[in-house]
């Protein structure tokens, strides 16, 4: 029988696994620890409803329903002096329960405090945009678009930002796979001779070391040389090779030319 | 009606001809004042901008996805690749986030030689912007001294661990090598001329040179609430007013044990930022300076010590038989953090670099977020730009000091 491969997630994985093993949590800390991550903490449940806060390697991570973002972004940026929207992107969970975590990575100057405010959406619903608080999101909204797929409502711009404008398929869903799905593969062929020249162009080589001996246009043997593009189905003649004796260095003398001068 | 994805080019200026007279162009993709490959469309209105859309994405090698591709230690030399202008700052950044999710921490010898690489790679990193900036703005000698010392910096460089550009000269809990012999002499001597030379050469040449500040006075001017909003970094923060440096603020490695200022610049232009750039390349010769005395104290351990995550020292892999299995995993199957999330920003020549990493427990990232200062850089671009002339364009993008490596990824 054939190995199971899973579809919904395509990326690395690790080949072997002890079966005994116990994967590791990073410590977390109640959020009632820190002063004043506990003070931002009650700004925003006083707007929203919080799913989970905790303190992970330094910085809060507050849980909110996706529907709350706008708003508790607002209290944070007002009331909290999260001045900085340093990052924003998402998590693709979608193998594992249906979600994207889209997060925003929060920084606090006055305090010197970052947190990230998480929320899990469902995949084709949008989140709504942050640009009229944070000019940042700007750029890295469009990017979770591209990446994701995930559209913000009431962005100025909402379009592709890094992939071109016509590519399909969002390249960071677990999904894609690393080398680029079909669609990748023919996208130049397709732009720039149509569809129809498929098959006369051929799939692109993705073996950096295949050579194909007849082809006289791309590679040459050394010793055979033959005219570019000459066909030598037939075989070709032997050509000896000259080399120009200006160009030997003789490396065996003590004397001979040091390349490196520096040492 | 033209077919703009077919071979034929696409005439964008038709439009200008036909309806009213603002003109549309392309600077860039390929532009040497560009930066990389930076497409700008700009609108004009006779020789002032009123629109510009910064395209980027010419240079999308989609380095997050390879992250999950990628076993934590067989990524790092991909990060060289960000801004490859002074790697071991993004070699470092990544190195440190994964750090935090192990939990361990370099050990002392390690520490020194590393922020004595990254302050090495500011210098690096600075004298660039400095010979580009004078370059693009006109000033052609500043850019042949600057590169000639930055040759110097990257000599450094390559003695070290023997590469001038894509370094990967930090390693996920410490560093690979020891400091060759004669090398810190050499960069004390190397920090004197960098000294010599800024304040004889570079200062002389620019600072009060009437060309350089009619160019650069009132040209790029970011208002401090803009900067943030932004999420502007590094230099660009700074060079808005606000005194935040994350060496200082949240310092890591050894930062908090050196003895350094922070210029801040308040006149938000491309001058104030030009005179920061300046400023900071002095510092970090300060500090320089001082790791080369801390060095001496340390012990002679490069790696730290966790056998879960790191290949012991090679000695002891080719004598004993458990480092050797070890080892053997750790190659074979790679390091399997925690599971958790983390991001960790770090202060790198252009402004805050973090790296958002997300770890379900397996040897590859689940989630792997380059937070590129560059990237957001590029977005205030639209906005900084209109309303300037086109003559004063090439200089905002040079005073944002951005590169592409880091902003397409």
């Amino acid at each position: 029988m054939r190995k199971y491969t899973p579809k919904d997630n395509v990326q690395g994985k690790a080949y072997y696994t002890d079966r005994y093993h116990v994967v590791p949590s990073v410590p977390t800390f109640d959020v009632a620890t820190d002063e004043v991550f506990s003070k931002h903490l009650a700004a925003i449940e006083a707007v929203v409803e919080v799913k989970s806060a905790k303190i992970m390697l330094g910085q809060m991570i507050v849980e909110i329903n996706h529907e709350d973002n706008f708003k508790a972004i607002e209290t944070l940026k007002n009331e909290c002096d999260y001045a900085i929207l340093s990052e924003m992107s998402a998590v693709d969970y979608l193998a594992k329960d249906g979600n994207f975590e889209v997060f925003y990575q929060l920084h606090n100057l006055k305090d010197v405090k970052r947190m990230r405010l998480v929320m899990r959406i469902e995949q084709g619903l949008a989140v709504e945009s942050v640009v009229p608080l944070y000019k940042s999101a700007n750029f890295a909204e469009r990017e979770m678009f591209d990446m994701f797929g995930i559209v913000s409502n009431n962005h100025p711009f909402m379009k592709r930002i890094l992939m071109p404008d016509d590519w399909e398929g969002y390249p960071l869903l677990k999904t894609y796979p690393l080398h680029g799905d079909e669609f990748a593969s023919w996208y130049e062929v397709d732009k720039i001779f149509g569809k129809d020249a498929r098959e006369a162009i051929g799939p692109e080589i993705r073996d950096q070391a295949q050579i194909d001996r007849y082809d006289t246009k791309r590679f040459s043997r050394v010793g055979y040389e033959v005219p570019f593009g000459a066909d030598i189905s037939e075989g070709e003649t032997e050509t000896p090779i000259e080399y120009s004796k200006t160009l030997l260095v003789d490396y065996t003398k003590k004397s001979g030319k040091q390349l490196d001068k520096r040492k | 009606m033209q077919q703009p994805n077919k071979l034929s080019p696409f005439f964008e200026n038709l439009n200008f001809e036909r309806d009213d007279n603002t003109m549309v162009i392309n600077f860039g993709p390929q532009h040497p004042s560009a930066h990389g490959q930076l497409r700008l469309v700009l609108e004009l209105d006779g020789e002032q901008v009123v629109k510009a859309y910064p395209d980027i994405g010419y240079l999308h090698r989609g380095i997050e996805k390879m992250a999950e591709n990628m076993t934590y230690n067989e990524f790092l030399p991909t990060t060289d690749r960000l801004d490859y202008i002074a790697s071991t700052s993004n070699n470092y950044a990544y190195a440190l986030a994964v750090e935090k999710l192990l939990g361990i921490e370099a050990p002392r010898r390690a520490q020194v030689i590393r922020t004595m690489l990254l302050e090495l790679n500011r210098v690096i990193s600075h004298l660039f912007f400095i010979a580009t900036h004078a370059l693009d703005v006109g000033a052609m000698s500043v850019f042949l001294y600057a590169f000639r010392e930055r040759e110097f910096a990257m000599d450094l460089m390559e003695d070290y661990c023997g590469a001038r550009l894509t370094h990967s000269s930090v390693r996920i809990g410490g560093v690979p090598l020891d400091i060759p012999s004669g090398w810190m002499a050499q960069i004390r001597k190397f920090c004197d001329n960098v000294d010599y030379e800024l304040e004889h050469t570079y200062n002389a040449l620019l600072e009060e040179n009437r060309i350089w500040k009619m160019r650069l006075e009132d040209v790029g001017v970011i208002s401090p609430e803009d900067a943030m909003s932004w999420g502007c970094s590094g230099p660009m923060l700074r060079g808005s007013g606000i005194a935040y440096d994350i060496r200082k603020e949240e310092p890591y490695e050894l930062y908090s044990e050196l003895d350094f200022d922070i210029p801040i610049a308040d006149t938000n232009d491309s001058y104030g930022r030009y005179r920061l750039y300046m400023e900071e390349m002095k510092q970090s010769t300060r500090m320089i300076r001082q790791l080369i005395l801390m060095y001496d104290e340390t012990e002679p351990q490069l790696m730290a010590h966790a056998p879960q995550y790191i290949s012991a020292p090679k000695e002891e892999i080719m004598t004993q038989n458990y480092a050797l299995m070890q080892h053997f995993v750790l190659v074979t199957q790679g390091m399997r953090p925690p599971k958790g999330e983390v991001y960790v920003p770090t202060e790198s020549p252009k402004g805050e670099l973090g790296f958002y990493i997300k770890s379900e427990g397996e040897p590859y990232a689940y989630r792997l977020k380059c937070r590129a200062p560059s990237f957001f850089h590029t977005g205030l671009l639209q906005e900084i730009l209109v309303g300037t002339y086109i003559a004063d364009v090439v200089t905002i993008i040079g005073s944002t000091n951005i590169v592409f490596g880091e902003v397409d990824r």
